[in-house]
């Protein structure tokens, strides 16, 4: 090892090994710049086309009003305050709600037959309706019965339509990355004497779940903009506040607005969890192949 | 330099470092057509890495590695085609387990080389004939014992005729009586004349088989000659010292 070290400290390129350095900083500088000027090139294109369309001048005031996004802004703000607050709350009790459902359908075993059972239904079920159908059972039918102890806002009704729809699509991600993880794992867990549940939740589930990480994401991202749909119960989130902003004067201004915190909101969240998959090791090593 | 004409690989001062961990520090080594070349070490001590840098599956930080004459270390070579020029199997197998053993067999024939599928199928069933397996063409590699899928892995990379087989470490991955019909394979395919780079710990194959033999220690060759002289009489306390253990 001190040998190895010394040489390290030894150690000065080569005549050829700087020339290939050379050669290989060329070509990365090269190619960047190809990169970027075709990059630019085809945005060019592109903007040039939509600014010299003939009805642009219009397009440009109804949906590019510098003042009506100024003036609209704090009002759409305020309903994406809404938009977070269920996507974090409703996130946290559709990854509950979902991974007990996976964990309830790889359990094996004829015990388990009801537990299975009821669980493919609900997926089977919540998947195939449509989430605004769910939203108007839930939000119209759900204050409607009456149950005593339960809220009867439409934002309570609402979540738990977003949830239960949710949680269905996430199950089946979660149950995709739990069976991906190979058998002899779980041999090995249960072969030092973990039960099953410790060896599902120390062994399997820790190997799962880096798996699932990038179509976790996509339902999240997803149900960021879905949170927007519990709008037709009556809640004001940033595309009710935009659409009643348009209503003052039809400028369609505040929906970019919306269109763009929304975007503001999703974009740093997927950069974020790509370095922290990164940085775990999660996408594995493939070098420079 | 004085260039041998004859010579299908040879590596000047390779260096191969993993961030501050030199792996390989100053290599040389040559093999002519028809060799079968040993590489014998301690584990960590970076042959496997020194297989895969001829293999262009790692980039070497400096040094030249020749293969048919050209200097495949070069930035401007297509590392894909010199690939398909060797064979290299690994310790592991690595088999694709979604393709029965033709699948697995014909894959780069079909789709580097560009054969046609039956072509492929035949020139695969004869490889398959030629390491005893051509019984298991349409098994999936999870239903073969390890030396049989050894034995597939090798027929993988032999299939397409590649000028040099780089085998690491083939036979540390099974059970004592499987290592010997994956040797029995090799010592005839060196009688066919293949050439052959490759590390392993069975120095009885590499007494045998060997025409050279080189020692590695903290990814420097420290010794290198005939099997005779490298196992049979050392001239190094570190050579020494590494068989010792071995025999142990």
């Amino acid at each position: 090892m001190t040998e190895a070290q010394t040489a390290s400290e030894e150690w000065t390129p080569s005549e050829v090994q700087r020339e290939r350095d050379e050669w290989r900083r060329r070509r990365t500088l090269r190619s960047a710049v190809i990169a970027a000027g075709s990059t630019l090139l085809l945005l060019g294109v592109i903007g040039g086309a939509v600014i010299s369309s003939p009805g642009w001048e219009r397009v440009r005031e109804t949906y590019f009003d510098w003042d009506k996004a100024v003036s609209s802004f704090p009002a759409v703000l305020e309903g994406l305050w809404l938009n977070i607050r269920v996507m974090a709350i409703c996130w946290v009790l559709i990854l509950v709600v979902s991974l007990t459902v996976a964990v309830v359908r790889t359990l094996r075993g004829p015990v388990a037959f009801p537990l299975r059972l009821l669980g493919t239904a609900y997926v089977d079920v919540f998947r195939g309706l449509p989430l605004l159908l769910v939203i108007f059972l839930l939000g119209f039918g759900g204050p409607a019965l009456g149950l005593s102890g339960l809220p009867t806002s439409a934002l309570f009704w609402g979540c738990s339509a977003l949830v239960l729809s949710y949680s269905a699509y996430v199950a089946e991600v979660f149950r995709a990355g739990i069976e991906s993880v190979h058998p002899s794992q779980r041999l090995a867990g249960r072969s030092l004497g973990l039960s099953y549940g410790q060896t599902l939740r120390h062994v399997v589930l820790p190997q799962a779940w880096r798996r699932v990480i990038p179509p976790l994401m996509n339902d999240l991202v997803s149900l960021q903009k879905d949170s927007g749909l519990i709008a037709v119960l009556g809640v004001t989130d940033a595309i009710r506040k935009a659409q009643i902003e348009t209503a003052l004067d039809f400028n369609y201004t505040p929906y970019v607005v919306a269109g763009a915190l929304f975007c503001c909101l999703t974009i740093p969240m997927a950069r974020l969890t790509d370095r922290y998959a990164r940085k775990k090791g999660y996408h594995g090593a493939g070098g420079h192949l | 330099m004085s260039e041998s004409s004859t010579e299908l690989l040879r590596l000047d001062g390779v260096r191969k470092a993993f961030g501050d961990h030199v792996v390989l520090s100053d290599v040389d080594l040559t093999i002519e057509p028809g060799q079968c070349v040993v590489l014998i070490g301690a584990s960590g001590s970076g042959k496997s890495t020194l297989l895969r840098c001829v293999n262009l599956l790692e980039i070497v930080d400096d040094g030249v590695i020749t293969f048919e004459g050209r200097d495949i270390t070069d930035p401007r070579v297509d590392g894909d085609e010199v690939r398909s020029r060797m064979g290299l199997v690994f310790q592991a197998y690595n088999l694709f387990p979604h393709l029965d053993v033709i699948g697995n067999v014909t894959m780069a024939l079909r789709l580097v080389h560009g054969v046609g599928a039956e072509e492929a199928r035949s020139r695969g069933l004869a490889m398959l004939d030629r390491v005893g397996l051509a019984s298991k063409a349409a098994a999936r590699p999870d239903d073969l014992s390890g030396g049989q899928q050894q034995r597939v892995a090798i027929a993988r990379a032999m299939v397409a005729n590649p000028r040099l087989m780089l085998l690491d470490e083939v036979t540390s991955a099974l059970d004592p009586e499987l290592v010997g019909e994956v040797l029995d394979l090799l010592t005839e395919l060196k009688g066919e004349g293949v050439t052959m780079l490759l590390n392993t710990h069975e120095m009885g194959f590499a007494r045998d088989v060997a025409d050279q033999v080189c020692f590695l220690h903290d990814g420097r060759i420290h010794e290198q000659g005939s099997p005779e002289q490298v196992i049979g009489d050392p001239q190094q306390e570190r050579t020494r010292a590494f068989l010792s253990r071995i025999r142990a």
